[in-house]
């Protein structure tokens, strides 16, 4: 503990000597210049700030900075949930930090497998970057597969980036950090693990993409009955707001219902689609209702998990005959 | 400098006028300065692998501006005299794969009259050709799925009664989607068990059949497996009638789906499904007509 808090003040006077170039204009400019991030922190709730992602698909004009992460303030540092989506993205991350503490970063936690999430871990690589066990596990299966398409779906601004995966386990239940006390709440149904935080402080829950809001949720590891119960379980710690994986902060609780609805429509459709006969191109094209095509990214979405649940409809849909 | 095409006009050109038997040795057969510049150029871009190839009896204009097509005019088609580019095919596909294990593709020639053939390709792929479908009794559309490489011209080659091809065409774009997984192959431990399964269903009323065929379909690209894959799919009537026939080559993916489209009145007779794969499998399964409520 003595070692990581006399690094930290290391990074206080290493951050004060950054922040007076930000102060001075740097990061405006920086902001404009070609493949550079413009992340700037909101404080959401006492000591908890989010980076909001854009509602889209990942693009060459949104760099990939598609995702929400979430910084924690404690006595030990800044608690960083969720890297982004690049080296790049990680380092611009880090810069606007130092606009928010001087105590540097404590550790890193990584809600669940998927590169929007965890590609910028490298620029945190001396921190503990701690995750589910079998987040870990997915990580090492798929990180060489997610870097070649975000590679080519990003281009340039993947440049330099090299996935790590978690370097920890994180365990379920309470831990604490620098004072201030969390719950480590293990659930799946977006992927195989996913995390979510409760800051007792706040009674905010950092639930990653168990939770989207206005934004249409994403389908490439989902198990839609475990994603119920794990929206029943959040549902469940009637949490004081959710900082949902995509779209804005919530105060509500509507996100969580939000998603529920898009998970039951999806299901629904692509049961009664199989059921109709319809082939995977044809299920493409049916008109989204209005509710889920005001989200954001939904036509691409909605495409997305026609291509990664309707097999499994159809082979519900048709009988065994031999 | 000459652009590609005008060369290649140009060559197409002197070829058809007798002058070159061929690309190699044709400096020599002009002896006027002109043409001993045009030879030169010629013979530099014999240098590319491009200018070495025959072009096709028919010259087409590629609507995706394919280096690959001409060859895949001659090799998968046969160089047919009568053939051209026909909006009445359709293609269709997502423009992106998102999963290169699962890619769709639905193609409809119903706008024809008297379809025999439908050879779907890629232009682009280690194995440009995926499937060829004899419509026979059914109408002249199909969808399926297949693996896909890398990004692509997908073609549907249409051989109607009079000899003459239709080429319809998409394009998928193989380079996005994200979160893709490799599949799963063998992963689980029944896959013997429901090698040659079928699962379908008929829809009379809208004519279609959706089918399902439980196999591997091994590429024999992937290190260390050879070629394992379904090469024939026939419909038949009870009497033994072949309604449509599919063969199928290595793109088609895992656990192949298909959609037919039969007139409603063999979907209210069963339907016989045969099908062998390369290792002397064979397919049977029986689709019972809808019970009439």
């Amino acid at each position: 503990m003595n070692g990581r808090q006399s690094v930290s003040r290391r990074r206080v006077l290493g951050g004060l000597a950054a922040s007076v170039g930000v102060a001075a204009g740097g990061y405006r400019a920086a902001a404009k210049a070609r493949h550079s991030y413009d992340l700037r922190p909101q404080e959401v709730a006492d000591g908890i700030w989010m980076i909001e992602g854009a509602p889209e698909y990942f693009t060459t004009a949104n760099g990939g900075a598609i995702v929400n992460c979430a910084i924690v303030e404690t006595e030990a540092g800044l608690v960083i949930v969720d890297t982004g989506p690049s080296r790049r993205y990680g380092e611009a991350f880090k810069q606007a930090l130092l606009q928010l503490s001087g105590r540097g970063i404590a550790e890193v936690i990584i809600t669940h497998h998927h590169p929007d999430h965890f590609f910028g871990n490298q620029v945190f690589a001396d921190r503990p970057i701690r995750a589910l066990g079998e987040t870990v596990r997915q990580c090492e299966l798929h990180g060489d597969g997610y870097a070649d398409n975000l590679y080519r779906l990003l281009g340039d601004w993947m440049r330099g980036t090299e996935w790590i995966a978690p370097s920890a386990e994180i365990a379920p239940g309470s831990f604490s950090v620098g004072g201030r006390i969390f719950q480590a709440v293990p659930l799946k149904g977006h992927s195989e693990a996913d995390l979510a935080l409760l800051d007792e402080r706040t009674g905010t829950v950092i639930a990653g993409d168990l939770a989207f809001l206005d934004r249409a949720p994403t389908t490439p590891s989902a198990d839609l009955d475990a994603w119920r119960e794990s929206l029943s379980a959040l549902e469940a710690m009637q949490a004081a707001a959710i900082l949902p994986g995509h779209g804005p902060f919530d105060r509500t609780g509507e996100s969580l219902r939000q998603t529920r609805r898009y998970l039951d429509w999806l299901e629904d459709t692509l049961r009664t689609a199989a059921n109709d006969g319809l082939d995977m191109v044809e299920v493409m094209d049916l008109p989204l209702p209005t509710e889920m095509a005001q989200l954001g990214a939904a036509e691409d979405e909605f495409r997305r998990s026609v291509v990664h649940l309707f097999p499994r409809f159809e082979e519900e849909a048709l009988p065994q005959l031999n | 400098m000459f652009g590609m095409t005008a060369l290649r006009r140009q060559h197409r050109r002197m070829r058809e006028e007798g002058c070159i038997p061929s690309c190699t040795a044709f400096p020599m057969a002009f002896p006027t300065a002109t043409s001993l510049a045009l030879g030169l150029v010629a013979a530099l871009t014999a240098l590319s692998p491009a200018s070495a190839r025959d072009l096709p009896k028919t010259v087409l204009q590629d609507p995706y501006g394919s280096s690959m097509w001409n060859d895949h005019q001659i090799h998968l088609l046969g160089d047919p005299a009568k053939i051209e580019f026909d909006d009445r095919v359709i293609v269709r596909a997502p423009v992106s794969a998102e999963d290169p294990f699962e890619v769709p593709v639905m193609v409809d020639a119903s706008a024809l009259e008297g379809v025999e053939e439908i050879i779907l390709s890629v232009d682009f792929g280690p194995i440009p050709k995926i499937l060829t479908y004899y419509p026979g009794k059914a109408e002249p559309r199909l969808a399926f799925r297949f693996k896909i490489d890398q990004a692509t011209p997908v073609r549907a080659s249409v051989r109607t009664s009079d000899g003459v091809w239709h080429i319809g065409s998409t394009y998928i774009d193989a380079a996005g989607g994200g979160c893709t997984a490799p599949a799963q192959a063998y992963a689980s431990d029944d896959w013997e068990e429901r090698l040659g399964q079928v699962r379908a269903r008929s829809w009379p009323e809208s004519g279609r059949v959706r089918l399902i065929v439980d196999h591997p379909m091994d590429s024999g690209l992937a290190d260390g497996i050879p070629m394992f894959i379904v090469e024939d799919i026939a419909l038949q009537t009870p009497e033994g009638e072949t309604l449509s026939r599919l063969t199928l080559h290595e793109p088609v993916d895992e656990d192949p789906a298909f959609t037919l489209h039969l007139p409603q009145e063999h979907l209210t007779r069963d339907i016989q499904i045969y099908g062998r794969d390369n290792n002397g499998n064979e397919i049977e399964a029986v689709l019972p007509a809808p019970v009439v409520q």
